[in-house]
């Protein structure tokens, strides 16, 4: 029998790699969640934590690293955990059965998030097959900035904040997704590009939110386990947004300008028109060509001057915001002079279906846009198809 | 719910029996037709040149060579092995799984059916005509519709059917490019949106709002110069009766839409309220749901589709009629959308409809109704009571014949999942429940349906299983997840479905994928 060809995002492992122990590489920010309980809306900053832990915070993330670990425990044998000294997963590790490889050097008590990005970047030159940590939006910023897309990475939840898509919904969850991407069911997980999101605390603290889009990282998930004989097999993430972008440039009309916002699905028009993007920035197309790339909003506002303009977004997965989350460039003055019925919204069924409230959010940081944007609207779910969503 | 009955014991048979391809040897015969008399050779001449020269194979077809009792044997084991419609209790939601009273399949196999040609001339089968065209009239009764067809084998193709009227009708309109959208609900049968695509329209879905019923200001938004029609399930898969379903037909019909109404399961809702009387302009039941022909696993099907006057002359030919005093079939519909099934479509499901009805007469579908909405809300009582359930949406209202029903609460304390469950309830001899249309807007979502002929003890019968597997997975969740374990097949890995490069649904798929090793006898 001849061996399937590889599929796009489908991990294919010879016989050889398949014998030998997989690599498991586990951080753990002690730190994380604990300025959660105690109302502190974060825990980034070594006076905060300190006013946490007066407050009487306990660490959160090493007990939640623990149930995840519970459920990788029995794949012990099968497995090297490489991870960071004392509680950045070693006593965790530990404490689960694990006899892990111990790499680096952290000072016990006061670790901090260069203690991340060092553990990440050992990790990596370690070449582990997966990444576990256990901690927030600011954890998986760190990654984000050390290591990127290059090795697949899975966020335990214990964060304050969790904005973005790259954490299991639970720590078992996590577990249990990490225990069938290195067991024996390897060849049925596949990989997405998650968001990372992070919000700036010390805004956050006097109630005002501004999340930025950090960049992305490459977690496994279930391919097909929602599946059920009767309704047959949905098509995958990856052919979804392609089916996105094919009906939007089917729809691309003559000398319109298209701003193109930041993001996975928004990318795969520039990919379907075969041009270069900025994956975090917005870029401008006119006629299937590129009229800037990662714009700022004065250079957005010259280039659509005296111009027919429509705007084509993303949608924050779990969270759905469309405005004023990591595509602030697309500015309140922007959208009005552009207006609603000129956006296009874009999400994958699986992305809809993920949304917390089932309905979207804007946060331009303008009142007045936001009030124009909120109602109906149909966002665009594949080659013409249409899911009607509310902006709240 | 201390008075549930005990859980029995059950195990199935384990044959560990191969495709038929691979049974049998060279030479090995079923029948061997014995020779004829001489004195007939003589007369009638060789069997085989009464066979067209065309006609006949050049080469013999690929089957296996086997003998009789091999063959029932094989048959057999594979039956022992299923969990029938008449073994077990099949409360499947969606699907309307009711008994189906042996006297219609008897009649169904009457040489007087079973015998007959589609090809026959209309004067030698006029019984079966007045028997289509008498049904065409009961349904037209219960739903308020002009006209039905059965051509349509099932539920998806009467939605197709649906589509290319509502196509043909707007192009007629001289509309039809203008008018190239279809709105549905995501609580619809995903088949609306599916059939509406393949003929060419542009799909619109509706969430449903806070309170589960499909939104009605999305509607509102949705709805324009380019809608050609809304095609819904109503009740939805919630089971949740919506009072304002002739405001969603209004504003359809003041846009210049269409209406159509899938009643494949139409159990709640029989003799109660009528698809007229909502609105709607087409509507179409599973014959094989609520009107009791067997399923007969995705074999003898059939669809009934009605549309109101002005659609008639679309629907697929020909059409059974009447002239006061012989059945005829009008083949003369020149806006007919044509066939979309061979023939008139799977009678025996017409005839098997057509009896059942008899039998129950008004007062007796109205029965139905009433019977399958209170077994779902006795059945509500009962699941509230088991650990780690949910009934999603409209809080204390009561529902129709359905429910979804959701696992969520289980899922997040024992990490069991509503697939897990599903499959453990094959190690109870129990056939598993539907789930849920995709995508899954309930997580872990169940949709149980018990129809009219299920009784009370069935119902116990059916939570007590459900309470058992509830407990193993607080206890023992393992056991839950790693299940079945008394079936004939263990745990099967789901996500094997995804990858073409794995499975066959043919021989010749399978012989072409795998190779000649395929072909080696053992």
């Amino acid at each position: 029998m001849r061996s399937p060809p590889d599929q796009q995002g489908t991990v294919t492992v010879s016989n050889k790699v398949k014998n030998m122990k997989k690599k498991v590489g586990l951080i753990i920010n002690p730190i994380a969640g604990m300025g959660g309980r105690v109302g502190l809306k974060g825990s980034d900053g070594r006076e905060i934590l300190e006013r946490a832990m007066e407050l009487g915070a306990e660490p959160e993330a090493p007990k939640r690293a623990v149930c995840a670990l519970r459920n990788i425990v029995h794949l012990k044998e099968r497995i090297e955990l490489i991870t960071y000294p004392h509680e950045m997963g070693e006593d965790e590790s530990s404490e689960c059965g694990f006899v892990p490889t111990v790499t680096g050097s952290i000072k016990s008590g006061y670790t901090t998030s260069e203690d991340t990005k060092k553990a990440a970047k050992r990790m990596a030159q370690a070449k582990v097959d997966l990444l576990l940590f256990a901690g927030g939006d600011g954890t998986a910023r760190d990654i984000c900035s050390v290591i990127g897309c290059r090795i697949p990475v899975l966020g335990i939840p214990a964060g304050v904040k969790i904005h973005s898509a790259v954490f299991a919904t639970n720590p078992r969850n996590a577990g249990e997704l990490a225990a069938m991407y290195l067991g024996d069911e390897s060849l049925r997980t596949q990989f997405r590009e998650a968001e990372v999101m992070d919000i700036d605390e010390v805004a956050f603290r006097s109630d005002r939110l501004s999340a930025q889009l950090y960049g992305y990282l490459k977690i496994p998930y279930k391919k097909g386990v929602v599946q059920c004989a009767k309704a047959g097999s949905r098509a995958g993430e990856e052919a979804s947004v392609r089916a996105i972008a094919c009906d939007v440039i089917n729809n691309m009309e003559k000398d319109w300008i298209y701003i193109i916002g930041p993001g996975t699905t928004t990318r795969s028009i520039m990919v379907g028109l075969g041009l270069r993007n900025a994956l975090l920035g917005v870029d401008a197309v006119c006629n299937r060509e590129i009229l800037g790339l990662d714009l700022n909003e004065s250079q957005l506002l010259n280039i659509i001057e005296g111009r027919r303009v429509k705007i084509i977004v993303g949608v924050i997965g779990g969270q759905g915001y469309i405005f004023g989350r990591g595509n602030q460039q697309i500015s309140p003055r922007l959208i009005k002079k552009i207006g609603k019925k000129n956006i296009i919204i874009l999400a994958t069924m699986d992305k809809i279906v993920s949304l917390r409230e089932k309905s979207l959010l804007v946060d331009t940081g303008d009142v007045e846009v936001d009030r124009m944007l909120a109602g109906y609207v149909q966002v665009v779910s594949g080659l013409r198809k249409r899911i009607m969503l509310k902006i709240k | 719910m201390k008075n549930l009955p005990k859980v029995r014991e059950y195990r199935s048979p384990v044959w560990s029996e191969p495709i038929i391809m691979e049974m049998g040897r060279k030479g090995e015969r079923g029948i061997c037709v014995p020779e004829a008399d001489q004195e007939i050779k003589s007369k009638v001449g060789e069997a085989r040149s009464h066979i067209p020269e065309k006609m006949r194979r050049k080469q013999a077809p690929g089957l296996p060579e086997i003998a009789q009792p091999q063959v029932l044997r094989h048959y057999l084991h594979l039956s022992q092995m299923c969990l029938g419609m008449d073994t077990n209790i099949d409360a499947e939601g969606t699907a309307t799984m009711k008994y189906s009273p042996k006297v219609n399949e008897a009649l169904a196999r009457l040489s007087e059916m079973t015998e007959i040609h589609p090809s026959q001339d209309e004067d030698t089968v006029q019984g079966i005509l007045e028997i289509i065209y008498r049904l065409d009239l009961f349904l037209r009764e219960i739903s308020g519709m002009d006209q039905f067809t059965f051509q349509p084998p099932g539920g998806a193709m009467a939605t197709y059917t649906n589509a290319i009227i509502l196509r043909a009708f707007h192009a007629q309109q001289g509309e039809g490019a203008q008018r190239d959208e279809i709105i549905t609900t995501i609580f619809s049968h995903p088949c609306n949106a599916a059939t509406a695509a393949t003929a060419g329209f542009k799909v619109i879905t509706l969430m449903p709002d806070e309170n589960g019923y499909p939104d009605f200001e999305a509607l509102k938004a949705a709805t324009s110069k380019r809608t050609a029609g809304l095609m819904i399930t109503n009740p939805e898969d919630t089971g949740i009766y919506n009072p304002r379903i002739k405001e969603f037909t209004d504003l359809i019909h003041k846009a210049g839409g269409l209406c159509f109404y899938d009643q494949a399961n139409a159990n709640g809702i029989l003799g109660i309220t009528r698809a007229r009387e909502a609105g709607f302009d087409a509507c179409h039941f599973n014959l094989h749901k609520t009107f009791s022909s067997p399923h007969g696993s995705f074999g003898p099907g059939c669809a009934a589709y009605g549309v109101r006057e002005e659609l008639a002359r679309y629907l697929p030919k020909p059409a059974v009629i009447y002239d006061g005093q012989q059945y005829h079939l009008d083949y003369d519909r020149p806006d007919s959308v044509g066939k979309v099934r061979e023939f008139l479509g799977n009678i025996p499901a017409v005839l098997r409809s057509y009896s059942w009805i008899m039998s129950l007469g008004p007062e007796g579908l109205l029965e139905v109704a009433r019977t399958s909405v209170i077994n779902n809300n006795y059945l509500t009582k009962m699941l509230e009571e088991i650990r780690g359930t949910v009934r999603y949406y409209a809080p204390g209202k009561y529902r129709l014949e359905q429910t979804r029903w959701s696992w969520e609460k289980l899922t997040e304390e024992t990490g069991v999942s509503t697939m897990d469950i599903q499959r453990r309830m094959v190690d109870y001899g129990l056939q598993s429940f539907f789930m849920s249309h995709h995508p899954w807007i309930v997580p872990e979502p169940f949709t149980p349906e018990f129809c009219e002929s299920y009784s009370i003890g069935d119902m116990k019968y059916w939570c007590a299983v459900l309470r058992t597997i509830s407990d193993e997975a607080y206890s023992d969740p393992e056991l839950v997840k790693s299940s079945p374990h008394r079936a004939p097949i263990h745990l099967v890995k789901y996500e094997d479905l995804d990858e073409p490069d794995k499975w066959a649904v043919t021989w010749r798929a399978y012989v072409k994928k795998k190779g000649k090793s395929a072909l080696e006898r053992p």
